[in-house]
Order: structure tokens, then C-alpha cells, then sequence
């Protein structure tokens, strides 16, 4: 499988802080891979650098172009649906108008018309609330709008963030499960940043160990999770 | 009775004036958290460029809508040139190009239109305009066309993606910018807004208080208790707000002078008109500094 997304070299500041030392990696087409490591291990900021939310240097190639340094809407509109930390629900609009937004920028109206319906397909629970103001939805609720409007970018890849964050087991076994489809039916490639790493190891087909900024460890799944130290350290047994 | 109706009147003819240029300030204000103190000199300034547009022969309507496009324009080269290159500026900083920008606009106007005070026409027709003795031909269509311009402003931002973008930037930059939204453009295409609504505000009242530099400085104090009142986040809160200051202001008036027919004693009139809406700026501001609209915003430390 040739590589959708492949980073080399990353590095990315705060301001005077350097948060990447030396990240690289690759996310086959088609697969889910999913970036592990501690608090401040620099996970999220991976995912923001891809979209140049942070100040970085080094490469970042999707689907063979060079996109380090464009803007991040310019980088978006490339396809690459990035679900945040917090879930960025537009609190004072309606759950309707925050998924019309995410296809304001495509041109075939009627396609996206058609994604709705299949986001609804995926979530029942949004188009019972769709006149509702988003701010007001549960916090489980919130993260299936976050991951309705990535997909109604129609999404080549999809940067997800801690998806799992705050929410109920049933409702993180529920959240997964979709990721699943999405994965297979809509042939979406996934990069997965999770605390829980039990539960992303059985999902992805890769991992990837972030401490401190660089990469250490890197392998199909089935090898991370049987790897001493990150069973050790991550899965806690 | 006659005259009480026409204090109404005339209060919400002043209030739908204000509700427009606070409606500029918030429209600002709630995309990046700074209100614009120059509001009011750049819609004197469209005003005054509708009026040479009139005086070169163009009817008034004509001149209306060209000035009304041009301040659209002039809003967003003002937001692009010199508010962008500020973007990380502190609040300061922001502040002082604001009052730069008002004494750029108010000596510009002076110098190439003088400091003269001009009469502005009204186009709305004595004979077949107003209800007589309630309220004037120029005060009813005053609050016709500001009426016409926040409905078509409401279902813009209502009904159109372009205006559900423009809200999702104010309301979530970033994440506006995660669904593919140009945020930087959505900034520039509200201050030309605002500079349009502004502009409708000048061009409406400078029949009623003259033509001349310093004809919206009230206005914009005004405008801003409006804001203030309906809660400085809420657009709708500043229409409403708009209106009941002018009303409001008209009626404090009015019964001052009651007061002074009845006992001799004069309290308050029309001369302290100003002295009202910054009344109702500290009252608010002590009292209830979310407004009447507003929601209060609760920040965990």
C-alpha cells in the first residue's frame, strides 16, 4: 500500500518551546493508524502540525505533495477532516447548521446532500437533535458531531483526537465501532491519537510510541501491544 | 397625547438609527472581541460621500446604494491593510489604530468637504409619507429602511452558507478553519458589513442632525449604549437595545418637561438627551453588565 500521509522530520515550537524533536511516520491508504504516548509525549501536537496549527518545520507529504506550510484551511480543503481535542462543536449553532458548515466548502451539493443522510445512517441519535443547539448536546453526542462533520467533508483522512475523551465505556465501544465502518465502507484513512491504548491497538493495523517528542517505537499493532515496555507502560500489565 | 405619540415616534426613528450602528460595533465585536470606536466617523464619511455623489446630480437613491457599496469596500481594504497585519497585536495596540482611524476619517472629511454644517435632503416625500401627528414622512421612512436592511441582514446570516460561515468564524475561529473556512476573509467581509449598515445609519439620520464631521459622535455613544443594553454579543439584543435607548431617551425627555410645566422645576430636557444614554451606560455596566440579551460568561480558573 503506498503511503497517504508521510512525515519526516517533524518538529514544531510554542513559541520558544520545541514540542517535536524528530517525528516520522507513515499512514498506509486505506488503513487506521494510531499514535500512542503519555501526557505531553507531543501526540496532539502531531496532529496539529500536520494541519500547521503550530509553527513547524520539516515534511509532511499527503498524497505525495508537500503541504507543510499551507494554511490550515487551504490543507483541509485537501480532505484531511481533523476532529480536535474538545471536540470544537459550534456551541451557539444548531447541530444541523454545524454539519451544513462542514460541506460549505464543496462544489457537488447534491453529493453532500447524500453524505447527510449517511452520517445519520452512522449516528440516528444527531437527526433526532437536528434543530438543537449543539452547546446543549452530551458530551457523547458531541464527539458523534465531531466525527458527523468531518465526514461531511468527505474525508480522505481523518485526524482523530482523543475520540474516547471523557465519554462513558459504552459509548466509546459505540464510537469505535463506527470508526470501523467508516474505515472499511467509506475507505477512510485514519490517524488515531489515544490515551486509551488497549482500545486503539485493536483498532489500528499500525502504532506508533511518542515520548517526548520523537518516535520510538513503531510496528503493525499486533507487535506494539506484545512489546514488553509498552505493555508495561501504556497497557498496564 | 398628540405630542407624547410624537416623542414615540421620533424615539424610535433615533432608536432604529442607533440600532444600526450598534448592530456595526457587534457585528465586529463578536468576530474579534474589539469594538470599533471609528464606526461612526466612517459612516459619516460614506455619508458624506453620498452626498457628493448627489450634489454631482445622481438621485438619491443611487448615491444611497454607491456609498452603501463603497463603505463595503472601504471596510474590507480597512480590515485587510491595516487590521491584518495586527492580528496578534495586543488590545492596546488595536485600540489606537481605532482612534486613529476616527480622527484619519473626521480630518479628512473636514478638509475636503469643510467643517461646514450642510443640509442633507430627505427622499421621502412629505405629501405621501407619515401618519400626521404621530409620526413625520423622514422618521416613518427611517424606520422602514433600517427595518429593510436588518430583515435582509438576518436572513443573510440566517439562510445563506456564506453568512453561516461568517457566523461559524466568529463563533470558533479555529475550528471554522478545520471545516475549510477562509477565516481571515470572513473578518473582512464583517467589517465591510458593518461599514455598509454603517453607512445606512448615516445617510438615514443626517437629515435629521445635519450634515458635518462631527455629526455621528453622539450617534456612536448612543449606539453604544444600545450595544450595551442588548448585550455586547448579541445582534439581535442590539437592534432591540437600539430601539429602546431611543425611546427611551425621547421619553425621559418628555417627562422632564412635564415635570417642569407642572412644578416649575426643571430637572432634565432635551439638552440632556446625551447625559441619558451614558446614564444607562454605567447602569448597565453596574447593574446587569451582560445585558438585557446577553449571556453571562462563566470562565473556570
Amino acid at each position: 500500500m503506498a503511503a497517504l500521509l508521510e512525515v519526516k522530520g517533524l518538529k514544531a515550537f510554542y513559541g520558544q518551546t520545541q514540542s517535536l524533536y524528530d517525528v516520522g511516520f507513515e499512514i498506509p491508504d486505506g488503513g487506521i493508524t494510531t499514535l500512542l504516548g503519555a501526557n505531553g509525549a507531543g501526540k496532539t501536537t502531531t496532529l496539529r502540525a500536520i494541519c500547521n496549527m503550530v509553527r513547524t518545520d520539516g515534511t509532511i507529504r499527503f498524497d505525495g505533495k508537500d503541504i507543510a506550510g499551507q494554511a490550515t484551511e487551504e490543507i483541509v480543503r485537501l480532505r484531511i477532516a481533523h476532529v480536535p481535542e474538545g471536540r470544537g462543536t459550534f456551541t451557539t449553532l444548531t447541530v444541523d447548521e454545524n454539519l451544513r458548515i462542514a460541506a460549505y466548502t464543496r462544489r457537488d451539493k447534491a453529493a453532500a446532500h447524500a453524505d447527510l443522510e449517511r452520517v445519520f445512517g452512522y449516528f440516528p441519535r444527531l437527526k433526532e437533535r437536528i434543530q438543537q443547539q449543539a452547546g446543549t448536546l452530551s458530551g457523547g453526542e458531541q464527539q458523534m458531531l465531531a466525527i458527523a462533520r468531518a465526514l461531511m467533508l468527505r474525508p480522505r483522512l481523518m485526524l482523530l483526537d482523543e475520540p474516547s475523551f471523557g465519554l462513558a465505556p459504552l459509548i466509546v465501544q459505540e464510537i469505535f465501532r463506527i470508526l470501523k465502518r467508516i474505515n472499511e465502507d467509506d475507505k477512510v484513512s485514519i490517524l488515531l491519537v489515544e490515551q486509551n491504548a488497549a482500545l486503539a491497538l485493536d483498532l489500528a493495523t499500525h502504532a506508533y510510541v511518542l515520548e517526548t517528542g520523537r518516535v520510538v517505537m513503531s510496528g503493525p499493532s499486533s507487535v506494539v501491544k506484545n512489546d514488553e515496555n509498552v505493555r508495561k507502560s501504556y497497557l498496564g500489565y | 397625547m398628540e405630542q407624547f405619540l410624537q416623542q414615540i415616534a421620533s424615539g424610535l426613528a433615533n432608536g432604529a438609527i442607533y440600532a444600526c450602528v450598534a448592530l456595526a460595533l457587534v457585528m465586529i465585536y463578536v468576530s474579534t472581541d474589539h469594538i470599533n470606536f471609528a464606526q461612526g466617523e466612517m459612516a459619516m464619511f460614506s455619508t458624506y460621500i453620498s452626498w457628493q455623489l448627489m450634489t454631482w446630480g445622481l438621485s438619491f437613491w443611487v448615491a444611497f446604494i454607491l456609498a452603501v457599496v463603497f463603505s463595503f469596500v472601504l471596510g474590507v481594504i480597512i480590515e485587510r491593510a491595516i487590521l491584518r497585519p495586527l492580528h496578534n497585536a495586543p488590545v492596546l495596540s488595536i485600540v489606537v489604530v481605532f482612534i486613529g482611524l476616527l480622527a484619519i476619517c473626521n480630518s479628512m472629511a473636514g478638509a475636503i468637504w469643510s467643517y461646514l454644517i450642510k443640509e442633507f435632503p430627505s427622499p421621502f416625500p412629505k405629501s405621501s409619507f407619515g401618519i400626521a401627528g404621530v409620526i413625520g414622512p423622514h422618521q416613518l421612512g427611517v424606520v422602514m429602511v433600517t427595518l429593510i436592511v436588518l430583515g435582509l441582514l438576518f436572513i443573510f446570516f440566517r439562510y445563506t452558507p456564506l453568512g453561516l460561515a461568517m457566523r461559524a468564524a466568529a463563533q470558533n475561529p479555529q475550528m471554522a478553519r478545520l471545516v475549510g473556512v477562509r477565516v481571515d476573509w470572513m473578518l473582512a467581509l464583517g467589517w465591510g458589513l458593518a461599514a455598509a449598515v454603517g453607512a445606512v445609519a448615516g445617510i438615514m439620520v443626517a437629515h435629521i442632525v445635519y450634515l458635518d464631521p462631527n455629526m455621528m459622535g453622539g450617534i456612536l455613544l448612543y449606539a453604544f449604549a444600545s450595544a450595551l443594553v442588548g448585550g455586547i454579543g448579541n445582534p439581535g439584543g442590539a437592534v432591540v437595545g437600539g430601539f429602546i435607548v431611543g425611546v427611551l431617551e425621547n421619553m425621559v425627555a418628555y417627562a422632564g418637561n412635564q415635570i417642569e410645566k407642572a412644578t416649575g422645576i426643571y430637572i432634565i430636557g432635551n439638552g440632556e438627551k446625551l447625559t441619558v444614554a451614558l446614564i444607562i451606560v454605567i447602569t448597565v455596566l453596574t447593574v446587569k453588565p451582560a445585558g438585557l440579551f446577553g449571556r453571562v460568561v462563566v470562565k473556570r480558573v
